[in-house]
């Protein structure tokens, strides 16, 4: 990870945003199914988020993939944690597992 | 180009020899499936590096010729 700007900046976001998701387009308007499921997870939640849009920038597009090792958008980030992706995100919240998550990491769920 | 479903079958058996592989065309179009991975090789590990397994399975082709490929994994008993 030495030497990559990128990755730099990557690291940088994740240590500043406690709740991170690299999306495509922005919460109120994805541009991806996939990335709109994982919002309206989150806002169902009540989790506040910041969130990237890979679609403005091309480096963190590619360059997540390689910082996360994991090969699609969206990705979502707790603490620093690389939890998922949109399958990931969907079934914990079916399984009733991501409330559990956010509150043991002392994440604010407003509709807990 | 797109890849079939007898492929990503055949990719994911490939690397874990044990799996029930199901995969369903979503949209019938070639290009968003979803898959069912059962396998013991799954045993002990977190969802994300049971997801991890199967994506390296198809060798970098997952987010690439492999649109979407909406994934769901669980251990064989």
């Amino acid at each position: 990870m030495n030497d990559n700007p990128t990755h730099d900046r990557i690291a940088k976001d994740l240590a500043e945003n406690e709740v991170l998701l690299f999306m495509k387009g922005t919460p109120v308007f994805p541009q991806c199914g996939f990335s709109a499921a994982v919002v309206q997870v989150l806002s169902e939640l009540g989790v506040k988020f910041k969130s990237v849009d890979v679609l403005k920038d091309a480096e963190i597009r590619q360059g997540i993939k390689e910082f996360s090792n994991w090969p699609t958008i969206p990705q979502l980030y707790v603490k620093g944690e690389f939890v998922g992706g949109c399958d990931i995100i969907k079934e914990m919240f079916e399984q009733g597992e991501l409330e559990p998550f956010f509150a043991e990491r002392g994440i604010a769920l407003a509709n807990a | 180009m797109a890849m079939s479903a007898r492929e990503i079958e055949l990719a994911i058996r490939a690397a874990l020899p044990d799996a029930d592989v199901t995969i369903t065309d979503l949209a019938g179009d070639g290009d968003h499936y979803a898959a069912m991975v059962v396998s013991g090789a799954f045993k002990g590990k977190t969802r994300v590096q049971q997801h991890k397994m199967v994506y390296d399975a198809l060798s970098g082709r997952m987010g690439g010729q492999l649109h979407a490929l909406s994934l769901q994994t669980s251990v064989k008993d």
